[in-house]
């Protein structure tokens, strides 16, 4: 008992738990609202026994002290407002998720269904063809709930750095052998030019690896009917910068300002039928930002896409 | 033969469903998006239209409505076959008339298979 009540009067950490602001958390705006409330009443009353001849001073400094908690009572109306608004986005979110698994999920059950029902011609190509589908969307699944328990890490906070010192150009090298098969299969050629005299750099090589497979996935994917991806990397004074330039379908002028939120899809990617979690960038200008860096990007509409990061050296 | 329409984006899902609709014997028509779903529904006259709702082009609601509105095609059952799971949704479908919405991981194919058989009088 004394220990919840002691928990209750730690508004810091209780805030902290709703993942918002201190200046928007109603416990912490109560708190100021009393304490405003008590030295704004002893102030009324030395003002006012200084004062007692002018009516006119008291009068407006009462005055002065309701419109502040005037303000302060808005604030807390606003303040519980926004957490109501985390709560929907929450749900919302949930009920994002629970699609997107949905339709993997399908997949595997009606394929398995299909396999083992009797009317299935046993033939191995089928078999074959069948069985690359149920790994296939496991993978899928697979990718999506590792993206999802970043995603859940950056919003409780909790997404440490395991910073170390990382040659970046043999990272991309390692990744862009990593995506041989699928370029091939997409009929993509990707085409590294790294500049000499490359510097280490200090980063979570985990996370960035996870950045610069999403932005090299994304070139593959979104470049339709095959074509060029292009990496460079070079050293920009004292930051290291990788740039990514795709053939691909482009971001449509007044999608651009949506693309790094979470769960946003562009609606010529879904006209493209090119399959995604719409998390991809999410993560990836989360880690760049809390590398220190910075990412952005131009696209032309048919023309394709050039993403840019930086990184300090 | 019967000829059912299947508007489905998932490729997996139209090749799998499709396969098993072939061997109960009927002749499948099939699209992947919303567009091409619904000028196959006015140019081919299907016995049934299986329709999915998150759809690209044109959302699955807006095809029924136009499936519905035309005096041509208003008599063809749609059966709603989704993986959205929202009452609103429902409630919208079946109020356009939808024969049935079935949500997709909650039914096995043989059961799918069923109630495409009754919806299109078999």
């Amino acid at each position: 008992m004394p220990k919840s009540f002691l928990g209750n009067l730690n508004i810091v950490s209780q805030c902290r738990r709703y993942g918002v602001s201190l200046w928007q958390c109603p416990q912490f705006l109560f708190l100021i609202m009393g304490l405003f409330i008590i030295s704004s009443s002893a102030g009324t009353y030395f003002i006012g026994t200084r004062f007692i001849d002018d009516p006119v001073i008291v009068a407006m400094v009462v005055l002065v002290i309701t419109a502040i908690l005037f303000i302060l009572s808005f604030a807390i109306t606003q303040s519980f407002e926004k957490l109501a608004e985390v709560s929907r986005l929450k749900s919302e979110f949930i009920g994002v998720v629970t699609h997107q698994l949905r339709s993997p999920l399908t997949n595997l059950k009606w394929a398995v269904e299909l396999i083992s029902s009797d009317d299935f011609v046993k033939d191995k190509e089928k078999e074959e063809e069948y069985y690359s589908v149920l790994k296939e969307n496991i993978t899928r699944m697979m990718e999506l709930v590792e993206e999802l328990l970043i995603v859940s890490k950056i919003e409780q906070g909790v997404l440490v750095l395991h910073r170390k010192e990382v040659d970046f150009k043999g990272l991309i090298d390692e990744m862009i052998s990593r995506f041989k098969f699928f370029a091939v299969a997409s009929n993509v050629f990707i085409k590294f030019y790294p500049k000499d005299n490359i510097p280490k750099v200090f980063i979570d090589p985990q996370q960035v690896k996870l950045v610069v497979e999403n932005l090299i996935d994304n070139a593959i994917r979104y470049t339709k009917g095959g074509g060029v991806v292009e990496i460079w990397l070079e050293k920009k004074g004292n930051l290291l910068q990788f740039k990514i330039k795709d053939q691909g379908v482009g971001i449509p002028e007044e999608d651009k300002k949506y693309i790094f939120q979470k769960f946003f899809r562009s609606e010529n990617i879904l006209k493209n039928q090119v399959r995604g979690t719409g998390l991809g960038l999410f993560v990836a200008k989360k880690i760049i930002d809390n590398s220190g860096g910075t990412i952005w990007f131009k696209s032309e509409l048919n023309k394709g896409t050039t993403f840019y990061f930086n990184l300090p050296i | 033969m019967k000829k059912i329409l299947f508007v489905e984006d998932e490729a997996v899902l139209q090749k799998t469903l499709t396969e098993i609709l072939k061997n109960e014997g009927y002749k499948v028509v099939n699209a992947l998006d919303g567009e091409s779903g619904l000028r196959l529904a006015k140019s081919q006259k299907p016995d049934l239209v299986l329709l999915d709702i998150v759809l690209p082009r044109l959302q699955g609601l807006e095809v029924l409505k136009a499936i519905k509105d035309d005096p041509e095609t208003k008599d063809i059952p749609v059966i709603i076959l989704t993986n959205l799971e929202s009452s609103q949704e429902i409630e919208k479908a079946l109020a356009f008339g939808a024969t049935t919405y079935l949500l997709k991981t909650q039914y096995t194919l043989p059961e799918i298979t069923e109630k495409i058989k009754s919806a299109i009088g078999e």
